[in-house]
Formats: structure tokens, sequence, C-alpha cells
């Protein structure tokens, strides 16, 4: 129910000697009479009442009512009759527009744990499962541990990417992780030398998906990384998703990165969803500098 | 769903209870006066004055004419649930805590706290068919559980009476003479404080909560423990589903999460979980506090919740609720 305003019973008494100087008297047969537009196919009731206000001026009233049927009850004798008991103790007094009873303005669902059918995983990395048949294939450039984690969720980010031999790799089963010769602890490895991620054929692929790399802005406090994935996943296979993180409250910043295998795709989802309204927000989805040639 | 809120207390709610037709919903809170609301559209019927103080419980009579309350100003009331007129007050030497109705309306069972050197008992009272004929002898009294009786409700047939409170363990007593039935296994059950305990409507089995994070599923007859729903914060209220093999617990805060700010603020959740396969179905959000009372209406088509947060939330179940599959 969305009420304008609530306005105080009609026959309100104005007291003469407070009237401002040409408001003698009752004038409630200057005011319009009240209009009811009933229930249409929404449900939706408007009562346009005029009355008049402290200072004397004449002041229009429409209360907007959603009359909602909340489902059907069957209801025994005696509840119809409690139903018409008189209100007491603190009761008493209340008039039926006081805002002790309100129908919730947010929508409230059931929240399920996990996609209804399948089984938990024992360890569920954020949002993404095990590797599916055509889902994305999530790999960490600073320990080139696949299938784990992204590179902003890797447990070493924060340390200088290790070299080779420094190894304290978590124990899940890794892929090929090849330990290349040469390399001391001391000398600088680059990221395109080092053992354990894939070499040449995706390092190009890297590369080129930094340039079809998209950028979203605009998005909502609770937005995450799945959510982004599932949005942009349509124009097809992404590499890579990041959503900016307060760390101190785990809001969303309110931007992102999505980085997309193939630059044709990125263009699509450009054209697409910039200006798409996402959780009550619009986007913003252009590319990442640096900008297409 | 929409839930419907009802502000009508001003302090955290205790309890939630329908009537047995599911027309009407009371609520006990620590604000000294019970409400009843129509369970349909959350209107306010009407209040109970006269407690001075937290009202920990209350039932309500097959009839729904008469109402029982248990409070901390160290007495029992009762009502007319129609007019709100106090009939009877009993009075004790410590806090009242639970209270139940016998099946027949006949009998109930009152719960008093440990309170200056008093022990916590449990009290069997008659209530009279007529007010005026009400007296405040006991039939029957018990003393001795350790720690306080957080709540104690009839068996089956009102042969037995089920206790449970601080000391985590279940007991069961004879309700003629008080002997001591049985005790719930130590190893099996709850660890911490049982705070919560729901009834299923046959009385064949029946749910606890406690602070440990868990609740668990009894059997009544035999006491053996049959099920164990995990939580990830002590859990306050419980309540059992009439309709579907549904049981919905709803708890506390975990002291981690305290330092936590949240804007995106009433995230207090009553956790479903499958009755048998003891997965969880999903939560309901929506509560500014931890949720401290947890009702099924008897037909099984909504629930309220009532939270910390002195808000009672009435949930009528969409559609689609009735047709989850796990």
């Amino acid at each position: 129910m969305a009420a304008v305003e609530s306005g105080r019973p009609q026959a309100a008494k104005l007291r003469w000697g407070e009237l401002e100087e040409d408001d003698a008297g009752d004038l409630d047969f200057l005011l319009p009479p009240r209009v009811v537009e009933g229930p249409d196919e929404n449900g939706i009731k408007k009562t346009t009442e005029y009355r008049f206000d402290e200072d004397g001026n004449k002041v229009k009233v429409t209360t907007t009512t959603r009359v909602r049927k909340l489902g059907k009850a069957r209801v025994s004798k005696k509840a119809k009759e409690r139903r018409n008991w008189a209100k007491f103790g603190d009761a008493v007094h209340e008039d039926v527009g006081s805002r002790l009873t309100m129908v919730s303005t947010e929508e409230i669902l059931l929240e399920r744990p996990r996609a209804p059918g399948t089984k938990e995983e024992p360890s569920v990395s954020e949002g993404l499962g095990p590797v599916q048949p055509g889902a994305v294939l999530m790999v960490c450039r600073t320990c080139g541990k696949k299938g784990d984690h992204w590179t902003s969720k890797c447990p070493y980010k924060d340390l200088a990417q290790p070299p080779e031999t420094f190894v304290e790799r978590p124990s899940t089963a890794d892929a090929a992780s090849a330990a290349p010769g040469g390399a001391g602890r001391s000398a600088y490895v680059p990221p395109s030398m080092r053992g354990g991620g894939e070499r040449t054929g995706t390092e190009m692929s890297r590369r080129r998906n930094d340039e079809n790399s998209v950028r979203v802005t605009n998005l909502s406090e609770d937005t995450r990384e799945p959510d982004l994935l599932e949005l942009f996943r349509t124009f097809g296979p992404v590499s890579r998703v990041y959503v900016a993180i307060d760390q101190k409250t785990g809001m969303s910043r309110g931007f992102g990165f999505v980085n997309f295998v193939h630059r044709e795709d990125a263009e699509r989802a450009i054209n697409k969803l910039n200006g798409y309204g996402y959780d009550n927000l619009i986007l913003r989805v252009e590319w990442a500098t640096p900008r297409p040639n | 769903m929409r839930p419907i809120l009802m502000k009508g207390h001003e302090r955290p709610l205790t309890f939630l209870k329908y009537n047995r037709e599911g027309d009407l919903l009371l609520s006990c809170a620590k604000d000294h006066t019970p409400t009843v609301w129509f369970a349909d559209d959350g209107q306010r019927l009407g209040t109970y004055r006269g407690h001075n103080g937290a009202v920990w419980c209350c039932d309500v009579s097959h009839d729904s004419t008469r109402l029982v309350t248990g409070s901390a100003d160290q007495s029992v009331k009762l009502w007319d649930v129609q007019t709100g007129t106090q009939l009877y007050s009993f009075n004790f030497n410590s806090p009242a805590r639970s209270v139940d109705f016998s099946v027949g309306d006949k009998l109930v069972i009152i719960t008093t706290d440990p309170f200056m050197g008093n022990p916590s008992t449990i009290q069997v009272k008659r209530i009279a068919e007529d007010p005026e004929d009400q007296t405040s002898d006991s039939v029957l009294t018990i003393k001795g559980p350790q720690g306080r009786i957080n709540r104690a409700v009839w068996g089956p047939l009102n042969k037995t009476i089920i206790s449970a409170g601080e000391d985590s363990i279940i007991r069961i007593w004879d309700s003629e003479t008080g002997r001591l039935l049985k005790e719930s296994d130590k190893e099996s059950g709850h660890q911490k404080t049982i705070s919560s305990l729901c009834m299923f409507t046959d009385k064949s089995h029946f749910l606890t909560g406690s602070a440990d994070k868990s609740a668990k599923l009894w059997d009544t007859r035999s006491l053996t423990l049959l099920k164990t729903y995990q939580m990830d914060r002590p859990v306050n209220a419980v309540a059992i589903s009439p309709l579907l093999d549904h049981v919905v617990i709803g708890g506390g805060q975990e002291a981690v999460n305290v330092t936590m700010t949240d804007r995106r603020a009433g995230k207090f959740e009553a956790k479903f979980y499958h009755k048998i396969l003891q997965d969880e179905i999903g939560g309901v959000k929506g509560h500014f506090g931890p949720i401290n009372a947890l009702a099924f209406n008897p037909d099984g088509r909504s629930f309220s919740s009532g939270g910390e947060d002195g808000y009672v939330r009435l949930h009528h179940f969409d559609p689609d609720y009735f047709s989850i599959r796990m």
C-alpha cells in the first residue's frame, strides 16, 4: 500500500479564532467530492480527495492502493467470528493508517544454497566449481595453476612472482608442473619463461586477451565475479573476470573487467550490454584501454 | 514472498505461537506486552496488559479462548483471548519461563528459573473451567534439574513431560508421579544450552535447538537421536513444518562476524532444512537482528519469525515452495 498522504478525518472542526482572515466557516462545500477509481486489472485503486490543510490551502490528496490477493484460505466458522472481534489493549486507538503492519517492499526469496539437484563439492571455490565441458578454464598468471583460482585470488598474489625453485605449491593435482632447468632463486625469471604455466600458445592468447578486455562500470554493490561471468558468457568464451572489491566492506567498488577469448565476442558484448539495466543500475560497458584500432 | 512486517514490540521477541486454526498469531517479547495478530494479513487485534517483566512464553487453548503467559515478573497469567482481561495470576518465587497447555487444556506445565537459591522447578497446575474457581494449587512439582529449564512440554496423551534447558540434557518425566523416565545421551546430544524445543503435531518426534550451533530431531518415545542439522551460528529458535518434511532453524550471530558491517542490512536468516535428508533447502533473510522465535502456521502454508530487532515477519509461501525437490 503506498499512501501519498494520510489525511485527517474529513469532518475536522476548524476553530474560528485560528482561521485565516478569509476562511471563516466551514468551506468544505467548495471542495470537489472524493473520487474513487476502483480496482483496475492490476488491483490498483486510486482515491482522490480534497481538503483544507492547516493554512487554509486547498490540498489534493491522492491515495494509491494496490489490492493484492495473497491467497485463498479455508477459514473455520470460529475463525471468521474472531475476525470481527473488537480491538483491545493497546490496539484500541489504532487508526487505519497506523504503520504497525506493513508489507515488505522487498521481495524475499527462499534462497537455495546451490543449484537444486547437484551435490555439494567439498571445496567450492568462489562461485565456480570444477571444470565442466564448455566452462571457463581458470588460469592464474601468478602461480600458473589451472582450474583453481583466478590471478586476483591467487594465494601468492602478494608475493613477488615465485621463481621456479621457490616452490611451496598447494598440493592439489597440478597439470604440467614441469620444473625448468636454470633459474636460481636470485635470478629474475620473466613470466613467459616460468614453468608450471602454459607455453607459447597461451601466452600469445593471453596477451591478446588483454586486448579483448572489456571494462564494466556502474556495477551494484553486491555484484561479484560469478555474476559478471554469467552475464557475459553468452557472447562467447570468457577467459577472465575481475570485480574490484573494497577489502574493508566486502562490497564491489562498482567496476570490473571481463576478458574475452575472441575479440568479436567482446565487441558484441559491448554493443549489447552498454546501457543494459542490471540489478537496478545501468551498466557502462566499453573497451578497457588500449582502445581498438 | 512479500513478508508482512509487524512492529508491535519495542523490545526483542521471545516466542511466537499460532492458535489451532491458524488464524491468530500470538507474540511475546521482552516488552511486557504479549500481542495477538491476525495471521493472514498481520493486522493487530489486541494486547494483553498486566505483566511487569519480559514475557518468555505463551500458549493458547484448543478453542482459542484462553491464553497463558509466563513472565520474568515471577507470574504466569491466564487471559481471556478475546477481550484481553486477565483472569488469573499464578505467582512464584522466581521468574517463570515456559508454559504449555495439556491436551484438553485442563492442565498447564509451568517452569520457573533457578533464583536466589531456589532450584528450577517444573510445576503442573490445574486450569478450572470457570476462572472464578481457579486456584494456585500445583498438581505436581518437580525440582532439581541443574540450570535453567528453557522449555518443558507435554508428551503424547499427557502421559509425560519433556524438559530441556541449560544443562543440555533432555529429560522425560512421568506426569503423574514426577519420576524421571529418560535422559538424553550426553555424547550424541547437545553440548551446550538447549534454547528451544518444538513438538511435531502428532508429538511423535520433536526438534531441539542449541547454542552448540546445531538442531537435533528426537523420537519422543525412546528419546533416540534421529537427525542433526548443522548451523553456522548458535540456534535460538526451531520449528517443524506440519505439512512438508521441512524444519526451520533460526539463530544468533557468530561472534566472528560482529565487526563486519554490511550495509545491505537484514541479513539474519531463518534456514530451512529437509527434515529427513538433513540438507539445507535454503534461507529466508530479512531480520536485522538474531532470530529468537519461529512458528509454522498449522496449515503449513505460512510461517512467522520474530527477531531481536522487535519485528515479527509473517511469510506466506510462494506456490513454488510446495514443489521444492531435493
